[in-house]
């Protein structure tokens, strides 16, 4: 097993992971290691069911064969109570920001401290203000949820997932939709937040640019399988044609342009039929 | 033949599974009352905005739910010579039946509708999920103080309603019509029956608000987080709200009142 050296200071493995819904395949038989103190990301199309990824990590999905530990415990093993506990030491940032709309930005980043923690207001006040301007939004913590923008949303829920100080952040899309400014400054905090605080990050992403900009690790998912693995670099010049295709772009190649049908030209000739 | 009774088969094995999904959400719900009563202040604001808001509903409807009787009970009674009667007329069946059933009926409408809506939204938008993701219970941080509130607030509302109607009826029959105040009050005084009939109404609105906030909460929590999953959820809650309202209603009362 060359994997088992590696093992050794990776924070999450994930083992011979088999998950489907209903009939369809979402994983078959996967193992992948993310690293401690690394930023590691998970690319592949949508739809290749990245975030059920990061959900059978935290734990909110069932694996149907396989395991996954985290920080040498396993996540489905554990007992409601350890898995809570497990959980406070995760951040989770989704693709919504998820932020709780009936509070304002700064009762939303003080929720996890206030639910967890008896710490008094004014203790909960310092570290609240810390957290908004490690991402730069101190200035805005009176405002409410709705009167955000989707990048200052998200930021705002980056501050909310290390109010505990977690050990690691999963990242959920977080460059979908942004503007070119509000992706730098997402990559900037990723990138800096992840070495600052020592943190482990996971990104899980389509977006193939930023992602292998700060990514130390990369996995390719594509049909439930591993398509390809290594660092930006080696991916870069990965020879599978299907590692390439994703990387360019390329509208055509091991992924078809054309979802499957009967053919053409027999299509258009059916006279006669309504579809 | 056969597709009938695969259709049938299928349909069945559905709506059981969803009682089974909905028994054990009402079982999870109930198992996180003592988490709440510690934490009142989360009972408190949701009392506020499932309870204080219908206060306005619940108000002008009793009002005038009340002074209809008040109109009607007074022409068949005073056919017989009994227009003195119509206190015990108005009251009995306010406590009895109106007050519980219609203030139900609004509640599903004002506060259920939202509340499916509430958590539909809130689970269609991650916030659920989020919360999990955060080590925070949701059933036991949205749910239940939600389910609490409605327990408590119905058979309130409904008293509100009946209260609000006897005056209506009042006003009505002896401000307009001209029955005899003091008759109107003393032969409600002298026939309604604490037991039998106040808190005969009582239970029956503390079984309705336990109905509607099951439905409300359940569907709101089991919809399909789009929009569209969103709006059927909440029209069911207003549908299913009401046929087990109207059908208990009449289980209730066949059981209190049949001899």
């Amino acid at each position: 097993m060359d994997n088992s050296v590696s093992s050794q200071d990776s924070l999450v493995s994930v083992r011979n992971l088999s998950f489907s819904r209903g009939d369809k395949i979402i994983f078959d038989d996967i193992s992948l290691d993310f690293e401690r103190g690394k930023i590691s990301a998970i690319m592949g199309p949508s739809g290749t069911g990245k975030t059920t990824l990061l959900k059978l990590i935290g734990g909110q999905l069932f694996p149907d064969k396989g395991s996954i530990t985290v920080d040498g415990q396993n996540v489905h093993k554990l007992r409601r109570t350890e898995l809570y506990n497990l959980r406070k030491r995760l951040g989770m940032l989704f693709q919504s920001g998820a932020l709780l709309t009936d509070m304002s930005v700064y009762d939303n980043v003080a929720f996890p401290l206030r639910e967890h923690t008896h710490l008094p207001e004014s203790m909960i006040r310092t570290l609240v203000l810390m957290k908004l301007q490690a991402v730069g939004l101190r200035g805005a913590r009176n405002l409410m949820p709705n009167e955000l923008s989707g990048g200052m949303a998200r930021r705002i829920a980056l501050a909310r997932a290390i109010a505990l100080d977690p050990m690691m952040i999963l990242y959920d899309e977080p460059f979908t939709g942004q503007d070119p400014i509000s992706m730098g400054v997402l990559v900037h905090l990723i990138k800096s937040l992840n070495n600052i605080l020592g943190l482990t990050s996971i990104i899980v992403s389509h977006d193939v640019h930023d992602t292998s900009a700060i990514a130390d690790y990369i996995y390719v998912l594509s049909g439930g399988k591993i398509v390809g693995q290594g660092t930006p670099k080696e991916i870069q010049q990965s020879d599978s044609e299907w590692v390439q295709q994703f990387m360019t772009g390329a509208a055509d190649g091991p992924v078809h342009f054309h979802y499957p049908a009967k053919d053409y030209v027999d299509d258009l000739m059916s006279v006669g039929k309504r579809y | 033949m056969i597709r009938i009774l695969q259709y049938l088969g299928k349909s069945t094995r559905t709506s059981f599974t969803k009682l089974g999904r909905a028994t054990y959400f009402l079982l999870q719900t109930v198992s996180g009352i003592p988490s709440v009563l510690l934490r009142p202040r989360l009972l408190l604001n949701q009392l506020y905005s499932v309870g204080v808001l219908s206060f306005l509903i619940i108000t002008i409807s009793g009002l005038f739910v009340g002074m209809v009787l008040g109109l009607q009970g007074y022409y068949t009674l005073s056919d017989f010579g009994a227009e003195e009667t119509l206190g015990v007329m108005v009251a009995a069946s306010l406590v009895r039946e109106l007050g519980p059933v219609v203030s139900a009926l609004l509640f599903a409408g004002r506060a259920g509708s939202a509340l499916t809506a509430e958590i539909g939204l809130m689970k269609a938008t991650e916030q659920l999920s989020g919360m999990e993701m955060m080590a925070v219970d949701p059933i036991k941080r949205i749910i239940t103080p939600r389910f609490l509130a409605g327990l408590l607030a119905m058979p309130l509302l409904a008293a509100l309603f009946s209260a609000v109607g006897i005056i209506g009826g009042q006003i009505i029959g002896s401000g307009l019509l001209g029955v005899d105040e003091g008759a109107y009050w003393s032969q409600m005084q002298a026939s309604i029956d604490f037991h039998d009939d106040i808190l005969n109404g009582v239970i029956k609105s503390i079984v309705f608000g336990f109905v509607t906030s099951w439905i409300a909460l359940f569907e709101g929590s089991d919809a399909i987080p789009t929009s569209e999953g969103v709006s059927r959820a909440t029209t069911r809650t207003v549908v299913n709200s009401a046929f087990s309202i109207l059908g208990l209603d009449f289980i209730l009362t066949a059981l209190m009142f049949g001899e």
